[in-house]
């Protein structure tokens, strides 16, 4: 199923799909509310987007640069080409260690990996720490947004789930008694962990440290109760100097949540006490992109959702409509990158409005890459056959114009004859819903030449 | 000062009203407006939709339609954007093509910037809610985007305000997408149809009577569902209203 025929299910309900659109455009009002108060906000998405472009055309540099100053810091460095390979690290670092219970935070490169699947397929316990990735997880769902990810569930829904799983009271949506109940829960898993594994929003080349950006906690507690680390990071996250980290933190937070700042923005520069640190750098795929001039700037991306909250495509459809682990339009360019054919249609699920080009922070350009990844659609031969030959045929006739004339009047002569079960059924999805414009008798055309002639 | 008429190609056979409005609006500030005949479709149906194979052919023959007037004008800015921002794919460095890509332009933009119109000298008592279209809104910049924190101007507005008795209403979202989107409203209607109905909901709740805005496809698009429901909401191109026309429908 592709994104129309999800997004059809997921309309289906039309409460739910306007309380989706309002939850996100209340997020979207939040960060508005949060940029008009930051009077050099397009300086610093301006500065954001050179700093990226600056360290993508160096990242080879940068990538080593990072490497030895985190070894000097005693950070060990691995490096995988793709995501089987960065499974099968993570993995080693267990095994070797004996090591079988594993808490994560927010991570979406361990998404796009598929570590968890997995992992416990080799008998090692991973629990997501994020209360809104728990509670997906709980419910064997991917998240449906990269920093909302249960943003389509309702209280009610959380606390069946937790009712399920917890043991919580049925019927009980309070959302602070239920927060409580997931914080004790996940208190115990802290605590029983043997290792912890984070995402990193900021890798820093010139410290050879990492930054991670949190509102909970959990990524602070995963990396510091058990003794040892692990940051998995995909190579774009890089940044050349730590004094250009101050631009991306005061964008990231506003442009993801309405917030000055994340409530949490963690350094980590070496392992803890006794531990260890590992960061495993990923490629998967990001290289090729690098290559690829259209798209390239997709790497810019800080992960902060805001083009997926300004979507109105996204709040109407929900992110599971997708059929990509990260959804809406960043996900609509970095999907069909990775596999074309399967993600045919993200490209399209999109009017081509532009409004997540404006709120990227990274001004990555967003709607352009969405309309350039349909000439790829096309060329690979994916789009629909009749779809396709319909607009050839179109493309053919414009360059007649004497047989468009022709057509046109055809049309509108046809047309207002024809009885209603003839115009509006299944076979006219316009009409469905909605009206035909009325035909006029005489085109624009058809008036001018009359109204020149009259003058004349 | 000659001015080619950019007339889209759906306008023209199925909004004969509201493209001769644009004729007639240009012609009352005493413009010399001609209408090349042989011209058909900028060819963003099939550009919007990945389709680029006959898109070289139809881009040259609009370059050679036009690129001999002193501006070109249309009243539709997502096809004057198909122009502006994506002719270069299969232009550039054509001669002439700069050229025109710095002469065509959006109709509520040409009289708001070009020829700077002071008064059309027309009155409409009515309440008025403005759709900015994204293409005209975002790519070619007739309104400031809300997105972004820059001084904030819009173009049509400031055009509505030029006309007598006329009340713009504000509505919640200014520049939220109807969901048209060319071929997305079919192939992803019922997404297409929540977007336009709640476009319609956010109108009507501001209390407009008229709809209107500076591309024909969405206000298309709003009409049908608002004619399919009965919705007491009348949808006119900017045009109609700046030619000094009642309010009636779209055609
Ligand atoms: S593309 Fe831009 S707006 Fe979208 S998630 Fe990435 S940084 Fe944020």
């Amino acid at each position: 199923m592709g994104h129309p025929e999800k997004a059809k299910e997921f309309t289906r309900d039309l409460d739910r799909t306007h309380w989706h659109d309002k939850a996100l455009w209340f997020v979207r009002e939040k960060r508005d509310r949060a940029i008009k108060a930051v009077p050099e906000w397009e300086q610093l998405r301006e500065q954001a987007q050179k700093i990226k472009s600056h360290t993508m055309a160096n990242l080879d540099l940068l990538l080593e640069q990072f490497e030895t100053n985190a070894k000097a810091k005693g950070i060990q460095i691995h490096w995988a080409k793709d995501a089987e390979a960065h499974n099968r690290i993570v993995l080693q670092i267990l095994q070797d260690r004996e090591m079988t219970r594993l808490v994560k935070s927010k991570s979406m490169l361990t998404e796009e990996c598929e570590l968890n699947p997995f992992l416990e397929k080799n008998g090692i316990e991973v629990i997501d720490t994020d209360l809104g990735e728990r509670i997906v997880q709980l419910r064997q769902e991917h998240p449906s947004h990269i920093v909302l990810p249960a943003i389509h569930l309702k209280k009610e829904d959380v606390s069946t789930t937790f009712q399920e799983h917890l043991q919580t009271e049925a019927g009980n949506n309070d959302p602070t008694y239920l927060t409580r109940a997931a914080r004790t829960h996940l208190r115990e898993k802290f605590l029983a962990a043997e290792a912890g594994l984070t995402g990193v929003n900021f890798g820093i080349a010139e410290t050879g440290g990492v930054v991670v950006c949190t509102n909970e906690g959990n990524a602070d507690l995963g990396s510091s109760l058990p003794t040892l680390h692990i940051a998995s990071m995909g190579i774009e996250k890089m940044i050349p100097r730590l004094k250009d980290l101050a631009v991306f933190t005061r964008l990231l937070a506003r442009s993801a949540t309405g917030q000055p700042i994340t409530s949490y923005t963690s350094h980590y520069h070496g392992p803890v006490e006794g531990g260890e640190m590992h960061i495993i750098l990923v490629d998967n795929g990001r290289s090729e992109m690098l290559g690829d001039p259209l798209f390239r700037k997709a790497l810019n991306c800080i992960r902060c959702g805001a083009c997926i909250n300004t979507c109105p495509v996204y709040r109407r459809s929900g992110g599971h409509s997708y059929g990509y682990i990260i959804p809406g339009p960043i996900g609509s360019t970095l999907g069909p990158g990775k596999d074309l054919a399967a993600h045919r249609t993200m490209p399209y699920a999109c009017t081509l409005c532009g409004s997540c080009t404006n709120v990227c922070p990274a001004k990555v350009d967003l709607h352009q890459q969405l309309y350039y990844r349909r000439q790829q659609v096309v060329d690979a031969g994916l789009l629909d056959p009749p779809k396709e030959r319909l607009l050839n045929l179109a493309g053919w006739l414009f360059k007649h114009p004497a047989l468009l004339d022709f057509t046109g009047r055809l049309t509108r002569k046809v047309v207002p004859c024809l009885p209603r079960a003839l115009l509006y059924n299944r076979f006219n999805p316009w009409g469905e819903e909605r009206e035909l414009p009325e035909m006029p008798k005489k085109s624009f055309k058809e008036l001018y030449k009359e109204k020149k002639g009259g003058q004349s | 000062m000659r001015i080619g008429l950019f007339i889209p190609c759906y306008m023209n056979e199925l909004y004969p009203g509201a493209s001769m409005a644009t004729l007639e609006v240009l012609e009352r500030q005493g413009l010399e407006v001609d209408y090349p005949l042989e011209q058909t479709c900028c060819g963003q149906p099939m550009a919007n939709s990945g389709c680029t194979k006959n898109l070289k052919d139809l881009a040259q023959r609009f370059l050679r339609i036009f690129k001999d007037y002193d501006y070109i004008v249309g009243p539709s800015g997502s096809c004057v954007a198909m122009v502006r921002t994506h002719y270069a794919q299969f232009l550039d460095g054509e001669p002439g093509f700069d050229r025109l890509k710095e002469r065509t332009f959006e109709l509520c933009e040409f009289l708001h910037d070009v020829i700077q119109v002071e008064t059309f000298d027309i009155s409409f008592p009515h309440k008025v809610g403005l759709h900015n279209s994204c293409h005209g809104h975002r790519d070619l910049g007739l309104g400031t985007p809300s997105e972004l924190h820059v001084p904030c101007t819009n173009k049509l507005e400031n055009l509505l305000l030029k006309v007598d008795g006329l009340e713009l209403v504000t509505v919640k979202r200014p520049d939220e997408c109807c969901g048209f989107g060319g071929t997305f409203a079919v192939a992803e209607k019922e997404v297409s149809v929540v977007m336009g109905n709640d476009r319609i909901e956010d109108h009507l709740s501001a209390g407009a009577e008229v709809m209107t805005g500076a591309d024909i496809s969405c206000l298309m698009h709003i009409d049908g569902l608002a004619r399919r429901q009965g919705k007491p909401l009348k949808v006119m191109h900017m045009a109609q209203i700046l030619n000094g026309e009642v309010p009636h429908g779209t055609s």
